[in-house]
């Protein structure tokens, strides 16, 4: 065996998931393969050019806190960019970006080449080695065998993938790449799978449309970008397009759904409930008579365009008479024809929380292979897969992101304990502890277990080290610095259309009206000089003061729970009291912690007692099992 | 000792002769001090372990003394918990021993889960290891006794209440949340009036189920019942009848407001409060003798009625208009003297007024009570309360009126927030606390139901 088969992490896949976890482990120092079907399909967004939006902008801005590479690659290659959500609240703010598809892959793809200890290769695996249980290497179509104790599958949808348009279905992959049969097939020997289905809308060439029936959604400029390294991003934006469906649409569709593969009987795998097909809207909301399309162009030097909210399963000449019936779309070239994708992906249920395989130690999986739909949510789970297959290498206690802490934790801890039963996607309402797990303050959460871990850089925790320092400070003075009781600051309260004050209070006391914003405090006193990601975070914390106690109150509680591990090596069929429904659960789970274990399904507070009892038994040395 | 003061009743309610509240946490004693005046006159707070002190049990917010009782000191780790204890031993008869509860719950105690004395010996290692077992076995089982009775109580009338209630919450959220996170969805805005119109109607509806559903206000002063009928049917037989059935007479509590006594008496477990007017004894006429009106007011305030009627003798208007009258209470309809030939049946009656309450013939002169008895117990029992685990159900009542009104104070913050002009995801916090509180009354995990509900609702996504 020569030093070129052998790594220390092999990573399967180039997509959104392998991109951040070869990063993360060469950047921790291991020596680390990132294998990719194709060179020229590194970090592909096979769907919508864009990432972010609600959920999703707070994971990016975690794993850039955590030192991964989206955001930052988000920043560099966006074409349009807006901040959703902003009249919703602190905690639900999020940023939505269009992307340059290319030139996204192309800045990726340099990333990798040029990160010490990592090496991109070309190259199809048709076999993962397993030895006596654990993870050796894998084998690829060319006759090369690489050897490592850690490899990360983030395989995506390729996995024996078959594409449906209509009647027609064929093998494939997306955007006319080549599936992996073999490798998928060596995995239906090791592990659970299941298989699930999504799906994408036709493209069109951009110069085909009627703009006079378009209406156009503009950017916002100057942009905060995902990346605490970037700095408000002023470039020239291009727009988005929004039409509708018309009841013309909807009635071919109608008529012919009997043609789609999603309702032939062609597909069986379930879609996810968010990114429906046009063909499940009609028939699940009949009484909708017009459907919302966002037309996204695909980059600067293409006329191609993605029309978002049509996806969709039918055969190609009714994709073309479908378009001819949405007013700006009747004369579309269709470059790209719409499709579902069927493919295989894990049962999540075979992860422990460090994304490492129950089954095959040393074997971590990471994106769309767990049964999650995103770039965004993909790259989360990579960066922690890459992160935990160095702590393996190192015999090192995994990173556990608590639900507490990051909508990582909580995407990870849904998959793991729940499962899914359709492609997972983030959202919002899945956080129990919202109020904190805020795009503004992903660094205060996540970058010092970024600096720990050694994927954040002196340079760029120092400055994470001065932001928190100046609201800190910011904070303080405004708690302290009294304000108003005169007449000259109750004009100026007048003006700005709040109450006069009778007696004086602090500047933080004015700050918490909601008709006062951080900025109106510079009329009554001149403000220190603070960057805005500085005085965002300031305004936030003063204002919703009250509310933001309160969650830390319980996210305090909450994590006492998370505290209190259990064993992992625990037969739950011999634990004396435990309901049998619970037991089968809990050896399938295998929890963490007493937190985790209740949060199963099937596992009642009876159950939960019985643990507590079990755990105090282990402590005093004996043992309540058979 | 980290953990919240417990507190529970230790003995069965309304049948021991001594009735026993039991409190465990480093707060017991401070909690003592403030509910119990020594006899002696020295400090609850102040004794040392295992000791014992006469004196009276005090409602520190009303000044009011509650019973005579003895109170018993333990200091953990000497104590069965291995925390402080304190006892208090008083007379028994379920209004004391409940009175004395609240009154603890008030000063800050939580109320028990089921087991949770015996697990807390555990854990603080008050019971060896061999007695594992044994303490997951009484953990266990009486979990899941509550959870039994908690489910009983969801298929009664008081868990439709709350259904309809989460509901009207579900509607409110699903909004919200899909407002939140489907951003670029065009999802109907919400407007803050009708924001504050479904909360203020939820609060409303909680303070009344508070108020009504309060089934420990039933176990502690007793079902109002009225016996009701025209004159000479059998009601003062019926109430005679009823006073001997009794097993034990609680207590005669002499009407403070009203010229009416009331007996209550036990019925398996029920405690029932006879609104006894003197008019059933003397004249037997309550309408003639009280007026329509009051009579009226009698059945409103009522939580059960046992309507008696003639089955000897033909149907009159009054018997029509009390059915008529009643058909929205809780009743039973006794058909008497079924000795005597019958000249009228059960179809001569109007079926809407008449509506699902059970009939029950019988001749109140020599037939047996148990049909009529075996009646009203079911009745009470289809509305939430069990007479085999009346004091199970206590412990579940409380911690359903703990969750209330948890629910109601977060719906609280939710409106002030609202009213302050802060945002949805704030709102939104207050709006899900409250729907989790009620979830803990079902055991269902909200959210994921707001998940599931965001899909079928609205079309999403693109």
């Amino acid at each position: 065996m020569s030093l070129h088969d052998r790594y220390d992490v092999i990573v399967v896949g180039a997509g959104h998931a392998g991109c951040e976890a070869g990063l993360a482990a060469a950047k921790m120092g291991k020596r680390t393969a990132v294998l990719t079907l194709s060179l020229d399909n590194v970090a592909l967004l096979p769907c919508n050019p864009s990432i972010g939006g609600s959920g999703k902008a707070a994971l990016v801005r975690e794993v850039d806190a955590l030192g991964g590479e989206m955001g930052k690659n988000c920043d560099a290659t966006l074409m349009q960019g807006r901040m959703l959500n902003t009249r919703k609240g602190p905690a639900v703010q999020s940023l939505r970006v269009q992307l340059d598809r290319k030139l996204y892959q192309r800045r990726m793809k340099y990333v990798l080449e040029t990160t010490p200890n990592l090496f991109l290769k070309e190259g199809l695996v048709t076999r993962l080695l397993v030895e006596n249980g654990h993870a050796a290497g894998v084998k690829l179509q060319d006759g090369t065998t690489l050897y490592s104790d850690v490899v990360i599958l983030a395989t995506g949808t390729y996995l024996d993938s078959e594409i449906h348009i209509g009647e027609v279905r064929y093998s494939g992959a997306p955007q006319g790449q080549r599936p992996s049969i073999d490798l998928a097939r060596n995995l239906r020997d090791l592990l659970p799978i299941v298989r699930f289905k999504t799906g994408t809308p036709p493209r069109v060439n951009l110069r085909s449309l009627d703009y006079s029936k378009l209406s156009k959604l503009e950017g916002e400029s100057p942009l905060e970008g995902f990346s605490f390294e970037t700095g408000s991003i002023e470039i020239e934006q291009v727009p988005c397009w929004v039409t509708y469906t018309t009841e013309e649409t909807h009635k071919i569709i109608r008529d012919n759904l009997h043609r789609a593969a999603m309702y032939s009987g062609a597909i069986t795998g379930p879609g996810p409930r968010y990114c429906p097909s046009i063909e499940s809207k009609i028939v699940q909301f009949p009484d909708k008579t017009s459907h919302q399309v966002f037309i996204e162009p695909e980059g600067w030097q293409t006329n191609e365009g993605y029309l978002s909210g049509l996806s969709t399963s039918m055969p190609t000449e009714l994709q073309v008479e479908i378009l001819r019936t949405v007013p700006g779309l009747e004369n579309a070239e269709i470059m790209r024809w719409a499709y579902a994708i069927e493919y295989d992906c894990l049962d999540p249920f075979s992860l422990y929380s460090s994304l490492m395989t129950k089954e095959i130690a040393g074997l971590f999986c990471a994106g769309q292979i767990n049964g999650t739909s995103g770039y965004e949510e993909a790259a989360a789970q990579g960066i922690i897969a890459g992160i935990n297959a160095v702590k393996y290498l190192n015999g090192e206690d995994p990173v556990i992101i608590p639900r507490s802490q990051a909508y990582i934790g909580v995407m990870i801890d849904d998959l793991v304990t729940k499962g899914t039963n359709e492609p997972y996607r983030i959202m919002t309402s899945r956080a129990e502890h919202r109020l904190y797990l805020r795009m503004d303050n992903a660094d205060a959460r996540l970058t010092p277990l970024g600096y720990e871990l050694g994927l954040i850089s002196e340079e760029r925790y120092a400055a994470f080290q001065k932001k928190q320092e100046q609201i800190e400070l910011e904070v303080k003075r405004l708690k302290e610095t009294p304000v108003g009781g005169d007449t000259e600051t109750n004009i100026i309260l007048r003006r700005l259309g709040t109450a006069e004050l009778r007696h004086g209070v602090t500047l933080a006391e004015l700050l918490r009206r909601p008709e006062i914003s951080y900025a109106h405090l510079g009329e009554l006193g001149e403000l220190p000089e603070l960057p805005e990601n500085v005085r965002k975070s300031v305004e936030i914390l003063v204002k919703y003061e009250g509310y933001l106690k309160k969650q830390e109150a319980a996210i305090e509680r909450f994590e006492k729970m998370e505290a209190k591990l259990l064993p992992e090596n625990v037969d739950y069929a011999g634990i004396k009291g435990l309901s049998r429904e619970a037991a089968e659960r809990l050896n399938m789970v295998k929890p963490r912690s007493l937190g985790q274990a209740a949060r199963i399904s099937g596992v009642t507070p009876a159950d939960v007692n019985v643990l507590i009892i079990f755990l105090e038994t282990q402590k005093r040395g004996g043992s309540v099992d058979e | 000792m980290t953990e919240q003061t417990i507190a529970a009743i230790a003995t069965a309610v309304g049948e021991a002769g001594i009735g026993i509240v039991r409190l465990s946490g480093k707060e017991a004693f401070d909690i003592a001090e403030k509910m119990f005046v020594t006899k002696r006159g020295d400090s609850p707070k102040s004794l040392p372990g295992y000791s014992a002190r006469y004196g009276r049990v005090v409602d520190p917010y009303q000044g009011r003394t509650i019973d005579e009782a003895i109170l018993l000191v333990m200091r953990g780790p000497y104590s069965y918990t291995g925390e402080d204890v304190v006892e208090f031993q008083c007379h028994g008869g379920v209004v004391v021993v409940q009175k004395i509860l609240e009154t603890a719950l008030r000063l800050g105690a939580r109320m028990a889960e089921p087991g949770e004395f015996t697990k807390r010996a555990f854990l603080n290692g008050r019971l060896d290891l061999s007695q594992a077992e044994a303490v997951i076995d009484v953990v266990r089982s009486r979990t899941e006794e509550s959870l039994a009775v908690a489910v009983d109580q969801l298929e009664g009338s008081l868990s439709k209440r709350i259904s309809a209630i989460r509901e009207q919450l579900y509607d409110l959220v699903v909004r919200v949340e899909a407002i939140i996170d489907y951003p670029e969805d065009d999802i109907p805005e919400l407007e803050v009036d009708e924001m504050a119109e479904v909360i203020r109607t939820v609060i409303g509806e909680l303070e009344r189920l508070i108020a009504t559903a309060d089934q420990g206000k039933v176990l502690r002063e007793g079902l109002k019942a009225v016996i009701t009928g025209k004159p000479n049917v059998g009601k003062s037989s019926l109430l005679n009848r009823l006073l001997d059935e009794q097993r034990a007479l609680v207590t005669d509590i002499p009407g403070t407001t009203r010229d009416t006594i009331e007996e209550v008496l036990n019925l398996r477990g029920i405690p029932l409060r006879l609104i006894d007017t003197a008019g059933i004894r003397e004249s037997d006429d309550v309408v003639e003798r009280l007026g329509v009106e009051r009579a009226v007011q009698l059945w409103g305030e009522a939580d059960l009625i046992i309507h008696v009627m003639d089955g000897s003798v033909p149907l009159s208007s009054e018997d029509r208009e009390i059915l008529a009258r009643t058909r929205d209470k809780l009743r039973v309809v006794v058909i008497n003297k079924s000795d005597l030939p019958r000249v009228w049946s059960l179809d001569d009656l109007d079926a809407r007024d008449l509506g699902e309450a059970p009939v029950v013939e019988m001749s109140l002169l020599e037939g047996e009570l148990t049909p009529l008895v075996d009646a009203v117990v079911g009745l009470v029992s289809k509305g939430g309360i069990r007479e085999s685990t009346a004091s199970q159900a206590i412990v579940t009542r409380a911690r359903h009126k703990t969750a209330l009104e948890e629910a109601k104070a977060d719906l609280e913050n939710a409106l002030e927030t609202l009213s302050m002009g802060l945002p949805l995801d704030l709102i939104s916090v207050g709006l899900q606390g409250a729907l989790e509180h009620l979830g803990e009354i079902t055991g269902e995990t909200v959210r994921e139901n707001i998940i599931d509900r965001i899909f079928a609702q609205f079309c999403i996504g693109k």
